[in-house]
């Protein structure tokens, strides 16, 4: 254990951590752009410097080891100047159009101007045109916001292992882009859209959810995409009784499948939901037509003609054909069903290509 | 005192840099031979004690800075910076040109000393035929059995100023985008493809040839206590002599221009001077008198850098100067800390504003605490040091500014 002091205030960290999660440890809220705790470090936003007694230069302290008899200060005029400043001058490249922008309300740029009070920016003169229309269903690329965290990069690298997008140019005029500059759905993009759950702004939003409601006008329900039987939990946004987008659950705890990953259909599929080709009812076929019925006429009709094909041809006249869509302890279920209770081997699953 | 001192150069154009053989007729590879004896442990003692400091422009003592590899580590490597991206600085090339085998040289010790047996040599883009002499030297040294199983490649950069920074330079040869890392890790522990690798610049390898020949008290002994040794420099600008020296480190910087530059073109007076590059402080007439060596540079809010002096006339604007100084910058920043990225970028348009004579005090308050942001809180030493050019000459010419505000 190393004992470092972090405003005052005296802790133990094992050897090994960094100055960033010491200070979250002594209860020091250090804001952060780049940050990602699943994500290669990049060091690279600089919001999250602090100030360590006897050091020249701030320090940055998501990649700054702690050291034993460190001394640190997460708020001191140096820091909160500096910090101030590269807001300034992110604001002075962001598009302010926070009244219509999804992110209002949960972008972590609006969040610390306000925490420092940085109104305006004194640097406000050019402001680079990044913008660019990619047409897609899924994901609005609107890279006039973007503060350049490469957290989309790494994301899309990293977790998605797609790498799509990367920086391209230098200096001013970096920014991110698929190669060659081209279109998202002509590059390796599965439009997974980890990269608009780790936007810390409205860089990257989802064109499915646009328009319907921010995040402070929607309530989330904590559920598991029925997609498949993968399981991923994730947030739907219901607003006014609908189904209004998707958000990711990070917590290892309540997510402890995907993390918040999702696949395309898990984040932007779910306008299903209130299709009108939605079967809400078993429909049981009668003379070429098919009609609604309850749930128990419907499993007594096929637990009724099962018994009948059995008696009549033998078990292995049946076969099991089951859905990914449902669970594996429902799979196994139904393979139990078939092979145990029916008497056949016949057993098959879509996943199996 | 108005004499050279040649360590590095003394054979220069006397020797075919490329032949071995003629290197070693004049002492040349003794170093090495010495160094390979020598407990690796000694030698890198010997090397710290000699005093040497990077001449990159950091300043580190080069056998501390090989102190820090791990001993254990299975493969390690050798990295000579040639990136030389510092306008007005050519001394890199010059010790090439003149002296290649005492780079090889060096980098041979610098291998025995860390047991590694690969070097490579990052050349700029802009040194094609560098590079192609460098390898014939390289040939001519192995045909020669000189350099024993030490191996070095050429690697050539495309053009970036940001690779001369020594994480961006090895991310640079691992394939990537030329960016700097964060450090710690440095790369004396986790280097070129993650393994531990010293990174020293030319000069500072080819300084080692005569440190193991000669001894470490005898390099002690030349020039600045604390920064001992000869350094290159080159002089560019208003100068009547405009090329390039090797001078003990003590030695004064109103010598250089008046002396060895012969003074200041068309009988002028002398407006200010630039030493260490770009990056480098504008030094008024009133602080000519300091010896060059690093600290005394340092002491006058000044560097020493890469070795560059750029002499400028009474008749230089100094903020047109300063505002091409920051299109520079801007230019060169790769764009990955937002100080730098975004502080690059509006410090050209405040100088260009100014430089019309557009701005008002304020816009000068305003780049003054961008520069102090950019010092303290950018990610490595191109954003750190791309705003000194700008306050120095705030600091030092603030009548001309003066004169452009409104």
């Amino acid at each position: 254990m190393i004992t470092l002091t972090i405003n005052g205030k005296e802790i133990q960290v094992p050897k090994g951590t960094m100055v960033l999660d010491a200070c979250q440890q002594a209860g020091a809220d250090i804001p952060t752009l780049c940050y990602d705790p699943d994500l290669r470090l990049a060091g690279s936003c600089r919001m999250c410097v602090v100030e360590a007694k006897g050091r020249p230069n701030l320090m940055a302290a998501c990649v700054s080891p702690a050291e034993n008899g460190m001394v640190i200060e997460t708020e001191s005029p140096d820091v909160v100047e500096s910090r101030k400043i590269i807001l300034e001058l992110l604001l002075a490249r962001h598009k302010l159009e926070c009244h219509t922008c999804e992110r209002d309300g949960s972008c972590k740029l609006q969040d610390y101007c306000y925490r420092y009070g940085v109104t305006d920016s004194r640097y406000l003169n050019e402001m680079p045109h990044f913008s660019k229309e990619d047409p897609n269903p899924f994901i609005k690329r609107d890279y006039d916001k973007c503060i350049m965290c490469t957290k989309c990069v790494r994301v899309c690298e990293e977790i998605t292992g797609a790498q799509a997008i990367n920086v391209e140019d230098r200096g001013h005029h970096a920014k991110i882009s698929t190669v060659f500059d081209g279109k998202l759905a002509d590059s390796t993009c599965v439009f997974c859209g980890q990269c608009v759950m780790v936007c810390p702004v409205g860089a990257l939003t989802s064109k499915v959810s646009a328009g319907k409601g921010r995040s402070y006008q929607t309530q989330s329900v904590l559920t598991t995409c029925t997609y498949c039987g993968t399981g991923c939990t994730f947030e739907l946004n219901v607003k006014d009784d609908h189904v209004v987008g998707v958000t990711s659950v990070r917590d290892s705890e309540l997510s402890p499948v995907n993390k918040g990953a999702l696949c395309v259909k898990g984040r932007f599929g779910w306008d299903f939901i209130e299709s009108e080709d939605r079967l809400t009812t078993p429909l049981i076929k009668e003379n070429g037509e098919l009609r609604p019925a309850s749930w128990d006429e419907a499993l007594d009709f096929a637990a009724n003609k099962i018994k009948e094909i059995k008696a009549k041809n033998g078990p292995d006249a049946l076969a099991l054909f089951s859905s990914a869509r449902a669970t594996n302890e429902e799979n196994y279920l139904a393979q139990k069903l078939f092979r145990a209770a029916i008497g056949t081997n016949n057993v098959d699953h879509c996943a199996r290509l | 005192m108005a004499e050279e001192m040649r360590v590095l150069l003394e054979y220069a154009d006397k020797i075919n840099p490329e032949i071995a053989d003629e290197y070693v007729k004049i002492g040349g590879y003794v170093g090495l031979e010495k160094a390979r004896k020598m407990d690796p442990n000694d030698l890198i003692q010997e090397v710290r004690s000699s005093g040497l400091r990077g001449r990159g422009g950091a300043g580190f003592n080069a056998g501390m800075k090989w102190s820090f590899v791990p001993k254990n580590a299975e493969i390690k490597y050798v990295v000579c910076n040639l990136d030389e991206g510092e306008p007005g600085t050519y001394k890199d090339r010059i010790i090439c040109e003149k002296n290649a085998q005492a780079l090889l040289e060096g980098m041979a010790i610098c291998g025995a000393a860390i047991d590694s047996n690969q070097g490579y040599i990052y050349c700029r883009g802009e040194y094609p035929f560098i590079v192609k002499l460098l390898k014939n030297a390289i040939k001519s040294a192995k045909e020669l059995g000189a350099l024993g199983d030490f191996n070095i490649e050429v690697r050539m950069g495309a053009g970036a100023y940001v690779c001369g920074e020594e994480t961006a330079l090895i991310e640079s040869i691992e394939g990537h985008r030329g960016e700097p890392r964060f450090k710690p890790p440095f790369p004396g522990v986790a280097g070129l493809w993650g393994v531990p690798t010293v990174v020293n610049n030319v000069e500072t390898f080819a300084c080692l040839p005569s440190i193991l020949t000669n001894g470490a008290a005898w390099f002690a002994g030349i020039g600045a206590a604390k920064y001992p040794g000869t350094k290159v420099l080159t002089l560019t600008g208003d100068t009547n002599n405009p090329t390039y020296f090797e001078v003990p480190t003590d030695y004064i910087l109103r010598d250089v221009i008046y002396k060895l530059g012969g003074g200041v073109k068309g009988g002028k007076k002398l407006k200010a001077v630039q030493v260490g590059g770009t990056s480098g402080a504008f030094i008024p007439e009133s602080n000519l008198d300091t010896p060059i060596d690093f600290d005394s540079m340092g002491a006058i809010g000044a560097a020493l850098g890469s070795g560059a002096v750029f002499v400028m006339d009474e008749t230089r604007d100094i903020v047109d100067i300063v505002s091409r100084i920051s299109k520079f910058f801007e230019h060169e920043s790769c764009g990955k800390c937002n100080p730098c990225r975004e502080g690059t970028f509006r410090c050209r348009e405040i100088m260009e504003k100014i430089n019309s004579g557009k701005a008002t005090q304020k816009d000068i308050d305003n780049i003054l605490l961008l520069s102090r942001v950019m010092k303290k809180a950018a990610l490595c030493g191109l954003g750190q040091a791309a705003p000194i050019p700008i306050e120095s000459t705030i600091k030092h010419f603030a009548d001309e500014y003066a004169r452009k505000i409104v």
